[in-house]
């Protein structure tokens, strides 16, 4: 019985708070620590020999910044782009990257316990990106785990660097 | 008096590299045979300054060392003794272990003590011997009194009562030349003195003006230290943003000003020009700040040439050019590293001994050329010398030996770039300088890591040269706005030769390739639209205007659709949170807000070659 308090009260301790969106009918969550803010969708400068999910950049005072479209990259939802369009502007590691999804919805608060291990296959996307999955209402949450999707090569925003020395 | 010194640290660390690297010089150019007076002076103030320094911060090792070091250039200055090369040398050694010391306070490692105490004892001796052998320096006698009576008068104001400076008044007691300690202090300390009663020294320095020649360069050093602060970095990097901000606003402004009719809009436009020309000199002054003269990095060479040479009995005359050049804070501090690489290679490898030289029909005298230019929106930096040259067989024989991906014909720039692959050295034998195969793939990266490339032109027998390319960071272009599509392009206009409405006569094709007959030549023609994949450009030359282009390497024409007009741009970063762009230089904000993409001539030259290339070879 203490040991059931105790346990509630040490995964209560590791609550932290994420932002939910939409893409397509999918939730999906990311680490608010890492949103910079939210704007409406703006018309885009395009990049040459860029994946179709990168849109291209904008001026985000005075900060050249790459707008991807993750309903592109994970393939739901229909891209399109309209008032009602939403942009998150994130901040990792030092760097402002844009995603662009259909709405958000929500600040939520997980504790470790609530994220539950994502299933072996069946996601459009590799594992490493996501951090697990949650039940809001009903809707299942994917937490993504932004950080190393934005710097992965897959999404290509990084400059290869990281890789070549690995390779090395 | 309790305060806490530690916070001028850094200022202190910062003043004396500076008091170091300025001794360095000056030793440097001081000719042995007439010693400039002047000179003389300067490099004694400047040990000076950094004994205090440490005297106040209680660095002992390195107040103990320049202590001996400043009895000898007292002596020195005061032609008591002959300076000769050998006790330049002793300088300079003490100098590099000062450098050490120094770095091992900055960084609370532990210090050379050993070093150190050698450097003392070399300074000792030197000193013992000098003043044993010249005593014929006293016929100057008067001059030099004159000097140093000057200097007390200089110093006293600030020396009294000033607790902080104890520990100098015991080191002065130990020693004979009290007057001398004090001289250099008026140079040094203008953060933490209290205010020092300027009628007593006004009143000691007016009786002994008239005999006083050499004072000279007292003034001036204090004039150097009034005219400049020191600023953090960052902060100068917030406000060439902001300012940048500002040139958007102020172009936004003019946008809507252009709108507002009748005589308001006339106001309105008066009042627009006028903040136009005021915010267009603040960007030039904010962007000088942070451009400083390529001289601070070249002006370490002439001794690094120097006691490599005498150390590979080598002949070597270092030419600097265009020193002048101006470039961003950032790169000097980097390039330090490669460039001193590149200049020990140059003369380890490429130089050759004297007799070899002659043997081959060659001045004794090798020269390395160390040149700085600014060309378009690079600045070239050139390690150019007239040694032996690359040998182009060894180099191949060596990779193929490391397994290295070779072809039969492979031109000469790409066997030369093969010695930047990591571990790969084709000197014969490893000596302490270079050989060892470390160098040149850190050098690549050292530059490629700062947005540079290195490229080099090398001939058997009459020299190599290594052309580093680096990016103007942080300066704004002169740039024609193009339109291609919705979108607007920027290209620099020093690329710039003409633009013009093709006519259908002067195009040709040559196998699929489109080329255009101008000036009595065939220009290769690159349509920015299929480049840069727009969706609705001019595919059509004649409908659409082409700009004749000039990068470094090659002329050839650009097809877009319009020209919009002439505009200064401020080079924003594509890498800072994306990445590299093929044929792009970077982007920049226009009027309205959005965001142009800056063309890099020379990347697309470059770009389009290797797809002609990859076409044919498929």
């Amino acid at each position: 019985m203490s040991e059931a308090v105790l346990q509630q009260a040490v995964s209560a301790s590791k609550e932290s708070e994420f932002l939910s969106f939409i893409l397509g009918e999918e939730h999906y969550a990311l680490d608010i620590t890492t949103v910079k803010e939210i704007r409406g969708y703006e018309q885009v400068t395009k990049i040459a020999n860029a994946p179709s999910f990168i849109k291209g950049v904008i001026n985000l005072r005075g900060d050249i910044v790459p707008i991807v479209d993750l309903r592109l990259k994970f393939n739901v939802g229909e891209a399109t782009y309209n008032q009602f369009t939403i942009v998150i502007m994130l901040n990792v590691h030092d760097r402002i990257v844009g995603i662009v999804v259909d709405g958000v919805s929500d600040v939520i608060r997980l504790s470790e316990g609530d994220i539950l291990p994502p299933p072996e296959f069946g996601v459009s996307f590799d594992s490493k990106y996501l951090h697990g999955l949650a039940d809001i209402d009903e809707n299942m949450v994917i937490l993504v785990n932004i950080e190393s999707l934005i710097t992965s090569n897959e999404l290509g925003l990084v400059e290869t660097k990281t890789a070549s020395v690995e390779e090395e | 008096m309790t305060i806490d010194v530690t916070q001028f640290h850094d200022v202190f660390f910062e003043e004396s590299d500076e008091h170091l690297q300025d001794m360095e010089q000056l030793l440097m150019t001081l000719d042995v045979d007439c010693p400039d007076q002047e000179q003389l002076n300067s490099i004694f103030r400047a040990a000076h300054s950094i004994k205090g320094g440490s005297g106040i911060f209680n660095f002992d090792a390195l107040m103990n060392l320049t202590h001996v070091m400043e009895n000898l250039l007292d002596k020195a200055r005061n032609q008591e003794i002959h300076v000769t090369t050998d006790i330049v040398d002793v300088f300079l050694q003490t100098l590099d272990v000062l450098k050490d010391t120094l770095s091992a306070y900055k960084e609370k490692t532990d210090l050379p003590q050993a070093q150190i105490d050698a450097s003392i004892k070399v300074l000792e001796d030197t000193l013992a011997q000098a003043s044993q052998s010249s005593v014929s320096g006293h016929s100057d006698v008067l001059e030099c009194t004159s000097d140093t009576d000057n200097d007390v008068i200089d110093g006293f104001g600030f020396f009294d009562d000033d607790d902080d400076y104890g520990v100098i008044n015991k080191v002065s007691e130990d020693d004979l030349d009290i007057d001398a300690e004090i001289a250099g202090f008026g140079f040094f300390e203008p953060e933490n003195l209290p205010v020092a009663p300027p009628v007593k020294s006004e009143e000691a320095k007016s009786p002994s003006q008239p005999i006083v020649k050499p004072v000279k360069p007292k003034p001036k050093a204090a004039a150097k230290e009034a005219a400049s602060i020191r600023v953090d970095t960052t902060k100068i990097d917030a406000m060439v943003n902001l300012v940048g901000e500002l040139v958007i606003t102020q172009s936004m402004l003019s946008n809507v000003g252009q709108e507002v009719e009748g005589q308001i809009g006339e106001r309105l436009q008066l009042a627009i020009d006028e903040l136009q020309r005021n915010t267009r000199e603040i960007q030039e002054s904010v962007m000088s700040m942070r451009m400083l003269p390529i001289n601070m990095t070249f002006n370490r060479f002439p001794r690094v040439v120097r006691d490599l040479s005498t150390k590979l009995g080598k002949q070597v005359d270092l030419v600097i050019q265009g020193g002048n050049t101006e470039i961003d804070k950032s790169l000097i501090e980097k390039l330090v590293d490669p460039l001193t690489h590149l200049v020990r290679n140059s003369i380890d490898h490429g130089i050759e001994t004297p007799e070899k030289r002659i043997a081959s029909g060659k001045p004794e005298k090798g020269t390395v050329i160390l040149s700085a230019e600014q060309k378009g929106s690079s600045i070239i930096i050139g390690i150019i010398d007239d040694g032996a040259g690359l040998d182009k067989e060894r180099i191949l024989q060596k990779a193929s030996q490391n397994g290295l991906p070779l072809s039969p014909d492979m031109p000469d720039s790409e066997i030369w770039q093969l010695i930047f692959q990591a571990g790969f050295s084709t000197a014969e034998e490893v000596t302490d300088v270079s050989g060892r195969g470390v160098g040149m793939d850190v050098v690549r990266r050292n530059i490629e890591s700062i947005g540079g490339r290195i490229e080099i032109e090398s001939s058997k027998g009459e020299g190599s040269a290594f052309y580093i390319h680096l990016p103007l960071t942080l300066a704004i272009v002169d740039g024609m706005c193009v339109s291609v599509g919705q979108q607007i392009f920027v290209i620099p206009l020093l690329n710039v030769i003409e633009s013009f409405q093709p006519t259908s006569s002067q195009l040709k094709t040559l196998g699929n390739e489109q080329v255009l007959w101008i000036r009595d030549r065939y220009w290769p023609l690159v349509s920015l639209t299929q480049l840069m994949e727009v969706d609705d450009g001019v595919t059509e030359p004649t409908q659409g205007i082409v700009v004749l282009l000039e990068s470094s390497k090659k002329r050839y024409g650009v097809l877009v659709d319009s020209l919009v007009g002439q505009q200064q741009v401020v080079i924003k970063s594509l890498e800072q949170h994306y990445k590299k762009v093929a044929g792009i230089a970077g982007a920049t904000i226009m009027g309205d807000g959005k965001v142009a993409m800056i063309i890099d001539a020379d990347s697309v030259a470059v770009n389009c070659v290797t797809v002609k290339n990859s076409e044919v070879s498929v």
